[in-house]
């Protein structure tokens, strides 16, 4: 069943000072899948995204990622070079930096300092980050400082970075938090052009904006899988009903 | 850039104005600057490469370090030992082959470790080197763990003093308590000669300037540009593929290299060196002239370095019980009130440096755009 | 003679083995030794003598014969104050010369009618005659009242070994009735037996074994001095010897681990408070030593007020200085935090730079009030002295200070879990927006926690002023070592920092030895250095989402 999945969670276990945040969780995600994770505070989502990314090591279980990576073995630049890349909750870009600079860092490219000591910007960097620019809306505001943004182009510019790192698969933290309705829209819409050619996670609180995304997905509980199935399915399970109801 | 222009300006105009005073005038002349001020010019000027090597680590990578002066004291016994082997047979013992402290311990021959220091190129090098290779290690083990904030900066900490309880044994071979003195002359030139003291002053205000431009291009540099990412959003830098612990080593490395040579210009403009220079408090000083001229701006390091000495040679002097006073309410005036430092107060189109509020990466990103 | 028969058991009952009739032997041994001092005449006709050593076994006859005249004669004649009849004649007069005139020495009765100086002649003095009243002296202290002098006076005769005195020795052990000070009068027999040349062999091998199972430093000094014993007691005597090499090991160890504690016990109370600011509010107070240095000056202060005004409490001026240190430093600790640490939450590396710069400031400003030299803070009787326990000598002052770091320790504990206060710490530390949700004032909450802090290490001062040199760098000596101590058991681990003292304590005491106390204190810098790399979060660390934040 794991036969050319791309990312493939076995069994994983983590706990901090006997708290089960993940218990057992197991799950496939395709290539070129998009996958929304739901789940009530305290499910495990950002604690699998952790593990995911090697932020979190598991106390048991594996992570395969594409045909045989254990990325349980891996830090997490290396797990970032394998090409995972992650959108965290809280916007995270580079504040004292240039939006221009924040994308340049980002790019796909050799990250040792050996080569960040002499690298001079090519055209064809320029040329990269201006189709970045285009894609997030941030074209006019190239210059501006990072910190200078709005919470909005904030969760852009941490997107557009993203984007230039150029990954096979996308982890996102809650991208609509905060948003006006026109960006959550406009977000969705990037979203969906990502997914043309990268496989994506998204982590979301909000039902409206998975209805909007329209793809699979599945309901975290206790650390592990309550339900799984298309937005329709899920929502009619009653496990997940009386998760999110209570009794 | 304009910026960068007139440090460069100053710290070379002004040594060489100092020196032309000093030689061209008679002690007559109301112009006349003594031998005196150019040596404590010198000294100022040493100082400020120190602050510029703890302003590279702390503004840039954010590593608040309390152990420079591990690296500035190992330079500095570096050039001591060449100094030492220069004074020969004419020290009190009339020894050619040792010292004279080896002497007074009974020390028959030079240890191993003492051989090549006769030759100025190797004690030079070993003024780099030597820093270089304990803030390798010390950098590598630390980082790669990922000792940060207040951890890494007691841990430097206890570096610098375990150095100076280290040196303080009279085993080290280093000179004990007394450390290293008397010096007779650099390069076959008389140390404490008029024309010395302004040769070397001169020749630590080219040191400077160039470790100004070295440490400009640095963090002006795509590396610079990571280096204060990681400063502010480490972990985000790993998600980018980014290996913090090495961006820091590599900047921690070159500091320390700075140190090491501003240690190595310091010692024959004093004419001493002793395990003193390792005290954790001489670190935190240095920590202090950058607060004070504005961290994370490679100029402020400077001016920071010179004004604060400066403030101490009159205090001390003027005022000796206010001294400590001043300097401890400096750290925390500066700390409460002036976060980013005298630089902070300019206009905020002159201010480089990414603390501030316009950063040079920004600056650049300017350019880009607009030209 | 029932006192004799008594030691003579007694020793059999040290050897313990009855492998021969050893009472019959050492009777015997002593009735050989008597006949010496049986001939002799009356002390005091022997000190008229004109021979010396006549004069000096006068002297020993004189000291053991318990006559109370005994000490003021040989005082007399260590004074040069005694006086002989010139002319031999029997039962001639002796004379003490007073300032008043001269009095029988006999008696102690004044002389009506002063003798002729022609008729009177010093006392004999010669080295053996010197000996012979310092051996005097010491078994004059036999017979005192008291007993704690009395074994002092056996412990010196036990470490003198010699032989001459075995005669005193028996005299007095005879007499004794205090079991601890008898025990040493028969360890001094067996010493002094061992050194005289005649004893015989199985009189000897009894006195190794007392010695041995007395197993100190002077017994085996007394054991390592002989020379030319037959094979059989040589033998013994080495692995006596070797006994107490065991033994003397096993002490020093236990020392080793005693004064190990008590430097843990210091650490503990400076890093006390450092673990409430550092550990629980993440607060870098580089002025916390100083915090500890004003409370060893509020001690100086209180004990010099107390010596002004109320000189009958010097006894019970640390009892004043425990809570007035604990308010001078609380209250500048709530100064500090209300005017500077609370602009700097967040922001640890400017709150480092701050504190250090604080810490400047009050080095500064008590060198300039009390001077840079050092103040004499004195110790009151009840925490001065030693308490012997087995083959350990501990100072009463140490044992006190840990005492009070315990009770300083579980008193926060206490406080902290069943206070008022307490618990709004721990809802503050654990929760700061819920606590003020729920209506605790968080910013008085923050200023009361630093106080405290800065109050426990004023505390720690007041201790430390009884060991340490109450001078402005005071506080120098103990920042790093606290920061390691916190650093090492965990930071907002209270049990941590108590084992992270205890560790760095004993440590620091068991390195010591083998590298010197400088090195030591390298090798302790360097183990930390690299005990971060392994546990950056410290032996005990907090685990869980909450440390990332």
């Amino acid at each position: 069943m794991t036969e050319g999945s791309l990312l493939y969670l076995d069994g994983v276990s983590v706990s901090f000072d006997g708290f089960r945040a993940l218990n057992e969780l197991s799950l496939v995600l395709e290539p070129g899948e998009m996958r929304a994770v739901i789940g009530p505070n305290g499910a495990g989502k950002t604690t699998m995204m952790d593990v995911i990314t090697g932020k979190t090591r598991p106390d048991t279980g594996r992570v395969v990622f594409g045909a045989d990576t254990d990325l349980t073995k891996l830090d997490e630049p290396a797990i970032a070079a394998l090409g995972i890349g992650r959108k965290f909750q809280k916007p995270t870009v580079f504040e004292p930096l240039s939006v221009w600079d924040n994308l340049l860092l980002a790019l796909a490219g050799d990250r040792r300092p050996r080569f960040s000591l002499w690298a001079r910007e090519t055209a064809e960097e320029r040329r990269r980050i201006e189709g970045i620019l285009e894609t997030t809306c941030l074209t006019e505001h190239r210059a501006r400082r990072a910190a200078d943004l709005s919470h909005g182009q904030k969760q852009w510019l941490e997107i557009g970075m993203l984007l230039a790192q150029e990954p096979r698969l996308l982890l996102v933290d809650e991208p609509v938090a905060g948003m006006t309705d026109a960006e959550t829209a406009q977000t969705a819409e990037l979203l969906r052009e990502i997914n043309r050619t990268r496989s994506v996670v998204v982590v979301e609180h909000d039902m409206e904006f998975v209805r909007a995304l329209g793809v699979k997905v599945t309901v975290l509980h206790e650390g592990s899988v309550l339900s799984e199935g298309a937005i329709d399915h899920v929502s009619a399970d009653p496990r997940v009903i009386e998760v999110y109801l209570g009794r | 850039m304009r910026g960068s222009a007139i440090t460069l300006a100053a710290v070379l105009g002004g040594a060489a104005l100092l020196a032309v005073l000093n030689l061209a005038t008679g002690p007559a002349s109301s112009v006349h600057v003594s031998s005196f001020v150019i040596g404590l010019t010198g000294k100022y000027l040493c100082y400020a490469i120190l602050a510029l090597a703890v302003d590279l680590v702390w503004g840039y990578a954010g590593i608040l370090t309390l152990g420079h002066a591990a690296f500035f004291a190992l330079g500095g016994y570096a050039m001591g030992m060449y100094l030492m082997r220069e004074i020969g047979a004419r020290g009190v013992y009339a020894n050619a082959r040792i010292p004279d402290f080896m002497v007074f311990l009974g020390w028959k021959e030079l240890p191993w470790y003492w051989h090549g220091f006769s030759h100025f190129p190797v004690a030079l090098i070993a003024a780099m080197v030597v820093p270089a290779i304990l803030a390798g290690v010390f950098g590598w083990l630390a980082f790669r763990s990922r000792v940060s904030g207040v951890y890494l900066s007691i841990i430097t900490q206890a570096l610098t003093y375990a150095l100076m309880l280290a040196f303080f044994r009279n085993e080290m071979g280093f000179g004990g308590n007394n450390g290293m003195t008397d010096f007779k002359d650099i390069l076959g030139l008389p140390i404490g000669r008029d024309s010395t003291t302004v040769g070397l002053m001169l020749v630590t205000a080219l040191v400077l300037a160039g470790a100004y431009v070295a440490s400009r291009a640095l963090v002006g540099s795509r590396y610079g540009k990571v280096l204060v990412a990681v400063r502010d959003a480490e972990s985000r830098t790993r998600f980018l593929g980014y290996r913090p612990e090495h961006y820091k080593l590599v900047v921690w490395v070159f500091s320390a290299v700075l140190a090491g040579i501003a240690g190595a210009l310091y010692v024959p403009q004093v004419g001493i060196i002793n395990p003193s220079e390792f005290a954790p408090a001489n670190s935190i000083e240095a920590v202090i002239w950058v607060a004070v001229g504005g961290r994370g701006t490679l100029s402020g390091a400077i001016l920071g370095a010179v004004l604060v000495n400066l403030g101490k040679t009159w205090l001390t002097g003027a005022l000796p019980e206010i001294w400590l006073f001043a300097l401890g309410g400096l750290f925390i005036f500066v700390t409460l009130f002036l976060p980013r430092g005298l630089i902070g107060l300019l206009p905020r189109r002159r201010r480089a440096g990414p603390i501030a509020e316009e950063s040079p990466a920004a600056a650049s990103a300017a350019r880009e755009a607009t030209g | 003679m029932p006192g004799q028969a008594q030691g003579v058991s007694a020793v059999r009952h040290g050897a313990g083995r009855g492998r021969c009739p050893w009472p019959v032997l050492i009777l015997l041994l002593l009735l050989a030794l008597a006949p010496r001092a049986m001939a002799a005449g009356h002390p005091f006709a022997d000190l008229g003598a004109t021979n010396s050593d006549v004069v000096a076994r006068g002297v020993r006859e004189l000291a053991v014969s318990g006559n109370a005249r005994a000490p003021a004669v040989i005082a007399a004649l260590k004074a040069g104050k005694l006086f002989a009849w010139r002319w031999p004649v029997a039962n001639a007069p002796l004379f003490i010369r007073t300032d008043a005139g001269f009095v029988d020495a006999r008696t102690g009765a004044a002389v009506a009618t002063a003798p002729m100086p022609v008729n009177l002649r010093a006392v004999i003095m010669s080295d053996s005659v010197r000996g012979a009243i310092e051996t005097a002296a010491g078994v004059l202290d036999l017979h005192a009242a008291s007993a704690a002098v009395r074994e002092k006076a056996a412990e010196a005769l036990f470490q003198a070994a010699d032989p001459g005195s075995l005669k005193l020795i028996e005299t007095a052990l005879a007499a004794e009735k205090n079991g601890s000070v008898a025990r040493v009068l028969r360890e001094a027999r067996a010493a002094a037996l061992l050194k005289s040349a005649n004893a015989p062999i199985p009189a000897r091998l009894a006195a190794i074994d007392l010695l041995a199972a007395r197993g100190d430093l002077p017994a085996r000094n007394v054991l390592a001095s002989l020379q030319g014993e037959p094979p059989v007691v040589a033998t013994a005597a080495k692995a006596a010897i070797t006994g107490i090499n065991r033994q003397l090991q096993m002490w020093d160890l236990v020392e080793d681990l005693y004064y190990g504690i008590s430097l843990g016990a210091v650490l503990l109370l400076a890093a006390t408070g450092l673990a409430i600011t550092f550990g629980v509010m993440g607060v870098i107070n580089m002025a916390h030593g100083e915090m500890v240095m004003i409370g060893a000056y509020t001690t100086f202060v209180v004990q010099q007020a107390i010596t002004a005004f109320a000189p009958a409490l010097t006894q019970f001026g640390l009892l004043f200085a425990v809570p007035a240190a604990f308010v001078v430093a609380g209250v500048l600790g709530i100064v500090i935090e209300r005017t500077m640490i609370r602009f700097l939450y967040g922001r640890p590396l400017e709150t480092l730079l701050a504190t250090w710069g604080l810490s400047l400031v009050l080095q500064q400003a008590v060198r300039s009030i009390f001077g840079p030299t050092n103040q004499d803070v004195s110790s009151p009787d009840w925490m001065s002295g030693f308490v012997k326990l087995g083959g350990l000598t501990l100072t009463v002052n140490r044992l006190w200070i840990i005492l009070f770091a315990g009770l300083v320790l579980a008193a926060l504990m206490a406080a902290l879990r069943w206070g008022g206060l307490g618990r709004s710490i721990r809802a503050v530390t654990q929760n700061r927006r819920m606590a003020a949700a729920m209506g605790i004032r968080t910013p008085w909450i923050d200023a009361l926690t630093f106080g405290l802090g800065s109050g426990i290490a004023g505390m720690a001062g007041v201790a430390l002023s009884q060991i340490d040199n109450v001078s402005p760098n005071l506080g120098q000596n103990y920042i790093i070592d606290s920061f390691i101590v916190v650093v090492v058991g965990g930071v907002g681990n209270l049990w941590g920092t108590l084992f992270g003292a205890l560790i760095l304590g004993v440590v620091d005491k068991f390195v010591e030895p083998l590298t010197g106390a400088v090195l030591g204190k390298i090798v302790v810098l360097v183990f930390l250095i690299l005990f971060i790399q392994r546990r950056p979060r410290g032996l005990f660390p907090l685990k869980g989402r909450a440390v990332e934040a």
